[in-house]
């Protein structure tokens, strides 16, 4: 139901109805900044100028459909430049095992061997470091937004913890081919990605999976918080059986593949540091969820999956969460089951389950309502800092992010971190943005300081006061954040102020 | 008088009239409990000792029978015996009388989740029936004492102290020195007047401000390179600065108990997790004083226990009962407590975890009444349904 102008408006701009809106239509810029704020990772002089130009149903249009992203140059250079982006994960992970073996051998002396082992650890903490770069650096300058929000997301929903063993050298790979690429795609596709990537698998322990022998953990959690959710009527016999469909499925870091039995090997699968090995696997019949499962090795899981993410529990499970993530702590439970419908009659099609949310007159009304956490706080104020003048350094981001408890691939247990507001808005989390704030809207927070023995830095002050604020979001802020900024006396307390204000607390 | 002795005392009066007595020290009692995420490996931790079962199913990580070699469990009683990893720990503890051990804890709960199970032990409500998903237990005991001033030692607040009590939260892994100034955090507070956040606003600027003065000894220590304690010691030793001075509720959750793979025995993984633990309890009592740690319990608990019998990466899975500890300067003695059976495969819960026979909040219950004096309905508000059980612990 329609009730107001602002309503009237976006409700055109999302494309719920059914004709692109005339040019004298288009969002004024309140509008514009509210919509691209919500589906960006916080709105930018440039996103502001994007949505009043496209209007809002093309413009989540582009966002949900889109093309390869597009970088600022000299981000691009800084992701080029980087481990991740130059070595295959094969080679990374096969050299980062060559270095554990090395520091596990025997020394003659133990400083050695100490010394051997922290070069190991120091080596992996790099290549963390990396992929937790580039995710910043995307979330901040990728032109595909919605995507980006997306593949964080997955990432929490599919989540790992990096300090596993050599996660660190897997998480950068994990997030750029097996979620990124699908993350607006098929959750099929997706789910199938995600239980072939050796991160998850070396996560969850599947990589020790094997008959006999069972490992449940990746089959319990596969069920319970990658599809179906709990409660969903599965029941510990459906986990012990999809750990043994589960078995043999794992992570091969070595040059040789094992010695197979001659009936079983055409059942062999490597791929990269994906390895199927018929050797684990239990061949007994199977049954998941009231129905058999034909035994055949590998194709098993493909079966499992298939029935998986196509159940329509895993269809409301989805459906939910990603209301939850883009509109309120608690989703009408109508549009939540809309979308579940648009899932199941799509086949499982993320960003036509998006559509169905992003286009609805719920999430029009819903400006405002949604809490940012760390991570969309965090980028949002120096994106709204900086617009797209591209940062030296994500170093300080990090820190605020371990600060508030939410850092990059830091969540120990597989159910990813909480998106509802009460899980980030406790008074200590609260004293934590403030002094966040501070450091950004002072200027001195060290976003464009080089790293290395001598840091190079580039002082940019960050632009506040500018077009969007004038034009835009100064008009959303309430009497009490317009008070709050009249009584600074500078630019610098001015822009903590702000960042500071309720309004950018919520998106 | 001692505390435990008054304790004592009183133990034989109905908890009614107990909690009259206790309303006004209320508050110099304290109560710190420690949340092992992950179902830590209760049976490799209090090691069933007289079991032959036990050392049969764990052919690879059971830790040995007391013996010479310090690499062996350490004797508690005929049955039980402690993790050789807290020899220098919590074993003297132990023998001061100020620990005791309740195997066979937990929750009816058997999803054998961990999130589930966390909720569910956080929340302490009945596991049928609607539950409220904004009412932890601590929040709720922190309702009915009198004087309680709750905490949470965390990033972010945990579901046990969420509720109709507004509770503070601060993780002290690291601390900084304010930023914000004092004229800054009164103009950013006017800006939350009409909001929902407004009082943790407020709140949290004043933890703030108290958490830097407590400790403010210590940062200057800091910045001269004098501190030598790491990871939970550090926490823990800063948590008991904290408690002994300001707060008698405390949270605090330690991770990294998922063991599926390769836990080690009476050394390994397993065993250096439990030695960073018992070193940062150790630490916490010390850094408590004598007189405060009188008045002082804290609880170590997990959501569940593992699987009894190793598995096939000499690690365990998700099980069932697990043990609590119960340690305090005001502990009656040492004991293993509560209801317990031999450990044969006749006794596993599903012939495959350790039963739970002595419920969490039956437990939690019997010990709060005593530590805190509660009458039967303020437990009630703590523990809906619940009969207590007074294990005689404090």
């Amino acid at each position: 139901m329609i009730r107001t102008p602002t309503v009237l408006l976006l409700c055109a701009l999302l494309g719920a109805c059914a004709t692109p809106p005339p040019a004298a239509n288009r969002p004024g810029p309140v509008a514009a900044y509210q919509l691209s704020n919500r589906l960006t990772w916080g709105a930018t002089g440039a996103t502001l100028d994007q949505a009043e130009r496209l209007g809002l149903g093309p413009y989540l249009a582009q966002q949900l459909h889109p093309g390869p992203a597009t970088l600022p140059v000299a981000v691009q250079q800084q992701i080029d430049a980087l481990a991740i982006s130059q070595t295959p994960v094969v080679a990374l992970a096969q050299d980062m095992e060559k270095l554990r073996l090395e520091a596990n051998a025997t020394f003659a002396v133990d400083a050695d061997k100490k010394a051997a082992q922290q070069a190991y650890q120091q080596a992996l903490n790099r290549l963390g470091r990396e992929a937790a770069t580039r995710h910043l650096l995307r979330a901040l300058y990728s032109s595909n937004q919605v995507q980006e929000q997306m593949t964080w997301f997955w990432l929490n929903h599919f989540n790992v913890h990096q300090y596993k063993s050599d996660l660190r050298a897997l998480v950068g790979d994990y997030e750029d081919t097996a979620l990124r690429p699908h993350a607006l795609g098929k959750f099929r596709t997706l789910l199938g990605a995600v239980a072939h990537h050796s991160a998850m698998l070396r996560y969850l322990d599947n990589a020790q999976n094997a008959a006999n022998r069972i490992n449940e953990n990746y089959a319990r959690e596969l069920m319970e918080l990658h599809t179906l959710g709990l409660g969903a009527g599965y029941t510990q016999q459906d986990v012990q059986e999809m750990a043994r469909v589960l078995t043999g499925v794992g992570v091969n870091l070595g040059p040789d593949n094992p010695q197979v039995r001659k009936e079983l090997q055409a059942d062999y699968v490597r791929k990269g540091l994906f390895e199927f090995n018929p050797n684990r696997h239990d061949y007994g019949p199977k049954t998941l969820l009231g129905q058999p499962i034909r035994s055949r090795g590998l194709a098993e899981l493909d079966e499992a999956l298939d029935r998986l993410a196509r159940h329509p529990a895993t269809a409301h499970f989805i459906s939910r969460k990603l209301a939850q993530y883009w509109l309120s702590d608690n989703p009408p439970p109508a549009l939540v089951e809309r979308m579940a419908q648009s899932f199941l009659k799509s086949d499982g099609d993320i960003a036509a389950t998006l559509q169905t949310l992003l286009s609805s007159t719920e999430y029009a009304q819903g400006a405002g309502q949604k809490f940012k956490d760390p991570v969309h706080y965090v980028v949002s104020a120096v994106r709204l800092a900086y617009d797209d003048k591209p940062i030296l350094n994500v170093g300080p981001m990090l820190n605020w992010l371990n600060r508030m408890g939410q850092p990059l691939y830091g969540r120990q247990t597989p159910d990813g971190y909480a998106l509802d507001a009460a899980a980030w808005s406790s008074p200590g989390q609260m004293a934590t943005r403030f002094e966040i704030a501070k450091a950004i809207g002072s200027g001195n927070a060290g976003l464009f300081k080089t790293d290395g023995p001598q840091p190079l830095e580039k002082p940019a002050f960050p632009q506040l006061a500018n077009a969007l604020y004038y034009r835009a979001l100064g008009q959303t802020l309430g009497p009490n954040t317009q008070q709050a900024l009249a009584q600074a006396t500078s630019a610098q307390e001015w822009n903590s102020f702000l960042l500071s204000s309720p309004e950018l607390m919520h998106r | 008088m001692q505390r435990r002795h008054l304790l004592q005392s009183l133990s034989a009066l109905p908890l009614l009239s107990a909690g009259q007595l206790f309303a006004a020290p209320a508050a110099q009692s304290r109560l710190l409990f420690v949340f092992l995420r992950g179902a830590y490996d209760a049976a490799n931790l209090l090691v069933p000792t007289s079991s032959d079962f036990y050392y049969a199913s764990r052919p690879d990580i059971a830790v040995p029978r007391p013996g010479a070699d310090l690499n062996t469990a350490i004797a508690l009683n005929a049955d039980w015996g402690l993790h050789p990893a807290l020899r220098d720990t919590v074993y003297p503890l132990w023998q001061k009388g100020e620990a005791s051990f309740i195997p066979f804890a937990g929750t009816d709960d058997v999803s054998r989740s961990h999130f589930e199970t966390q909720d569910s032990i956080e929340l302490g409500q009945p596991l049928t029936g609607q539950k409220n998903y904004r009412s932890g237990f601590m929040n709720r005991l922190a309702a009915v004492i009198n004087g309680a001033e709750p905490m949470a030692f965390t990033d972010s607040l945990p579901l046990v102290m969420q509720g109709s009590v507004q509770v503070p939260n601060t993780a002290l892994k690291s601390i900084a020195k304010p930023a914000v100034d004092a004229r800054q955090t009164a103009i950013i507070a006017a800006m939350y007047k009409d909001s929902d956040l407004s009082s943790r606003v407020t709140d949290g600027f004043a933890v703030r401000d108290e958490v830097a003065r407590e400790l403010s000894t210590e940062m200057q220590a800091a910045s001269r390179g004098a501190i030598n304690a790491k990871g939970f010691e550090l926490e823990a030793q800063r948590i008991a600065r904290l408690m002994k001075e300001r707060y008698n509720l405390g949270f605090v959750d330690v991770g990294g108990w998922d063991t599926h793979v390769n836990q080690g025995g009476a050394s390994g993984y397993l065993a250096s997790r439990l030695e960073e633990l018992g070193r940062g309890l150790a630490t916490f009592a010390q850094e408590m004083g004598p007189a405060a740690w009188r008045n002082t319990t804290v609880v170590v608990a997990s959501e569940f226990g593992r699987t009894f019998r190793q598995n096939g990466n000499r690690g365990t899975d998700h099980g069932h009962g697990s043990v609590y500890w119960v340690l305090g300067g005001g502990l009656r003695n040492a004991q293993v407590a509560g209801e317990q059976v031999r450990v044969e495969q006749a006794t596993l819960f599903q012939n495959r975890d350790y039963p739970v026979l002595n419920e969490y909040r039956a437990v939690l219950a019997g010990l709060f009444s005593r530590q805190f004096g509660l009458n039967s309905k303020q437990l009630e508000q703590v523990f809906a349904g619940v009969t207590p059980r007074d294990l005689g612990l404090v």
